[in-house]
């Protein structure tokens, strides 16, 4: 293992006793990868409907609220079929190997104060390295099928994967020039020391890099595969790309990885712009001493957890919102919209930021 | 020239705004659809105002139509009337699988036993249950709103309209009635009686009406049996046989009539069309007929006749002919008793030549 890969903070659920400290981050970690993503997919369902003059689900429990978990026991019963042509080892680990980096990229990302599994050193390599595996399963899933729509599919992801890592990682780039860290909580604990220049007014780094979010937002977008920038699934030219051969809960499982990489998306963009779990900019967590971001009570791991989760809501809803409001790009538009735009901007970005950083 | 961008922003708005109005969902089983009173759910029948005139299935451009029927024949209703087959309806039903709801069935339906109803709620688990029969398409004709109401000023109904004119006239009658028997009421009575008829004779028309109902009982069509059994037993058909022998029967009501008012010999023809004024023509060839018969039985009592042979082809007396099928009597029946007055009205003459010379 690298050397520089090591835990930094200590987590909360780090006990004397190994096993168990490992067995209790694990099931957290499943626990808030089967529950958050559920939560933003009933989310996605009402926003939707109710952007487009809809109720949504009203049926299943409290205004549609299990419609989601009535989804998974329909996903559940569904049989598993495999095509006669497809590659039968590839076509059933695809998910799988979409899903599990999906679910790794949640150790590092912190919750709230203490709230994390392992805070790493490289901590947003980490979490940008493992997320991009996720697009292998989709390669391997539109390969394996024997479907010229899963194939193309799959090879639209893998190009939407190239184009768009590049704009990702350079606005990611500047935030760990501006914070100095690549640790999660070093930068949340980084935006929440940063002082307007000359001034004692703090602000998150979205001011700074408004450009930077701007950036990130949209090619984290595009690495979901989410609307306007579903190439590789593109229903009316697709059937439904690298998914048309999948059925039951393997189709369940690609699509809990969409919802799952929404919501680390989302906490990636809360943790590097918008300060994390951090009320405000200048405001402490009640009941955390020094700068209110660790050393907290119980009241301020909750409220921690609580800003947390509402900043994912509110990203995710940014996205649901897109996805609403605009058609899907063309496939030569999205790529002329990374190659031509965004990766001369994210650079530009990163020379700003890091001339600011020198000078000031 | 707008700012680059600003389209994408004015999207997001168009959304937004969306979202925070209230949603169009209806939640339909939970919340009743508010529909137009005249909604087009579902083609209803009015069962008793079918014809079984077909059109309804023929114009269907679906063929989703689906009607049974048969005949029966109906006694008629006047007195020596024909008898009319009538056709009953024995099954009526609609596919709405197949319907379009173009509702040209209803459109030219002429007996408005067509009409639309605005129940939509009969979606079924199986297609095939979608076809239905009278009895559902009955209960639907119960939920068909009234028609609209007439434009102010617009011409009643003709069948309204007939009705109140009957009805206008009978009380202007009455009125009249009861002014001219006040009117006689007041002159010098010649008689208390007199007085007491006349102001019997105001109270009302009621008892010339109760006579004009005692005339249409006495009218009410009756058959004569012999006539009937007779016919039946000649091979008639039933409803031949029905009508001849209503026929019969007023003819020899007419006959009662007259022997009951002296038995006058020119006034039957008259009397027998205004007991029947649909059959004058019958009433005509009937009132003969008694004196004809008379002598006919009085004539072969003569013993000259049998004496007299008649050579050559026998010839078939017309007038009697015509009298007798005229009568009712079957063809046969009426060419042979044609002949046997051919013979002796022949048989007269030759034995009043005879006796000339």
């Amino acid at each position: 293992m690298n050397s520089e890969l090591i835990s930094l903070g200590e987590s909360l659920a780090d006990f004397d006793n190994f096993g168990l400290s490992v067995l209790v981050k694990v099931l957290a970690i499943l626990a808030v990868f089967f529950v958050v993503p559920l939560v933003v997919g009933y989310m996605e369902h009402k926003a939707m409907a109710h952007q487009q003059s809809r109720l949504g689900p009203m049926e299943a429990g409290p205004h549609g609220t299990l419609q989601l978990v009535a989804d998974g026991i329909k996903f559940a019963q569904k049989e598993d079929i495999i095509p006669t042509a497809a590659d039968k080892w590839v076509f059933a680990m695809a998910p799988g190997v979409a899903l599990v980096p999906g679910i790794l990229v949640f150790a590092v990302i912190p919750f709230g104060p203490g709230l994390w599994a392992i805070d790493l050193e490289l901590g947003l390599f980490y979490a940008l390295a493992i997320g991009s595996f996720s697009t292998l399963g989709v390669l391997m899933g539109g390969w394996a099928s024997a479907n010229k729509f899963s194939l193309i599919g799959g090879i639209r992801a893998a190009a939407q994967l190239i184009a768009y890592e590049l704009p990702l990682i350079l606005a990611a780039a500047a935030v760990v020039v501006q914070a100095g860290t690549m640790n999660l909580a070093g930068i949340v604990g980084a935006q929440a020391t940063f002082m307007i220049e000359g001034t004692s007014i703090n602000v998150w780094y979205v001011f700074p890099q408004a450009l930077g979010f701007a950036i990130f937002f949209i090619a984290a977008m595009a690495e979901l595969a989410r609307p306007p920038f579903d190439m590789p699934i593109a229903d009316s030219e697709l059937v439904f790309g690298y998914m048309t051969e999948y059925s039951g809960i393997k189709f369940a499982m690609f699509l809990l990885t969409e919802y799952g990489g929404m919501v680390s998306m989302s906490a990636l963009i809360s943790v590097l712009y918008l300060g994390g779990w951090q009320i405000a900019p200048g405001v402490a967590l009640p009941g955390c001493a020094g700068a209110g971001l660790f050393d907290c009570g119980a009241l301020g791991v909750v409220m921690g957890l609580g800003v947390m989760l509402g900043k994912i809501m509110f990203l995710s809803f940014l996205m649901v919102w897109a996805r609403v409001t605009y058609p899907r790009l063309r496939e030569d538009q999205l790529q002329k919209m990374s190659w031509l735009v965004l990766i001369p901007l994210s650079l530009v970005n990163l020379a700003i930021v890091a001339v600011g950083k020198v000078v000031l | 020239m707008t700012a680059p961008g600003a389209g994408l922003l004015k999207g997001l708005g168009v959304t937004l705004k969306h979202m925070l109005k209230p949603a169009a969902t209806q939640q339909y089983p939970h919340v009743r659809p508010d529909l137009a009173p005249r909604t087009r759910g579902v083609i209803a029948l009015m069962t008793e105002n079918c014809t079984v005139c077909m059109l309804c299935a023929r114009e269907c451009p679906d063929w989703c139509i689906y009607i049974d029927s048969h005949k029966e024949t109906v006694p008629a209703a006047k007195e020596g009337g024909r008898a009319r087959t009538r056709n009953m309806l024995d099954r009526f039903a609609i596919d709405f699988s197949l319907c379009m709801y173009c509702g040209i069935c209803v459109e030219v339906c002429p007996f408005d036993a067509l009409h639309w109803s605005p129940e939509f709620e009969y979606a079924e688990y199986r297609i095939g249950n979608l076809l239905h029969e009278m009895p559902r398409l009955r209960e639907w004709a119960d939920t068909v709103p009234p028609p609209p109401a007439l434009d102010e000023g617009a011409d009643l109904p003709k069948e309204v309209a007939d009705a109140l004119d009957k009805a206008t006239a009978a009380i202007e009658a009455a009125d009249q009635a009861k002014a001219a028997a006040e009117v006689e009421a007041a002159k010098p009575a010649a008689t208390p009686a007199a007085a007491a008829a006349a102001a019997a004779a105001a109270d009302g028309g009621a008892p010339r009406a109760k006579r004009a109902a005692d005339i249409d009982i006495e009218v009410a069509v009756e058959i004569d049996q012999e006539t009937y059994d007779q016919l039946i037993a000649e091979g008639k058909s039933e409803r031949m046989a029905r009508s001849k022998a209503k026929a019969a029967f007023v003819r020899k009501k007419k006959a009662e009539m007259l022997a009951a008012e002296g038995g006058g010999e020119a006034a039957p023809a008259d009397a027998a069309a205004l007991a029947d004024p649909a059959a004058p023509a019958e009433a005509e060839a009937a009132a003969p007929a008694a004196p004809a018969a008379e002598a006919a039985a009085v004539e072969p009592a003569r013993p000259r006749l049998a004496d007299v042979e008649l050579e050559g082809e026998v010839q078939i007396d017309q007038a009697t002919y015509d009298r007798l099928i005229a009568e009712g009597t079957s063809e046969r029946v009426a060419r042979s008793k044609a002949k046997a007055a051919w013979v002796k009205a022949e048989k007269q003459k030759m034995i009043d030549e005879g006796g000339a010379e």
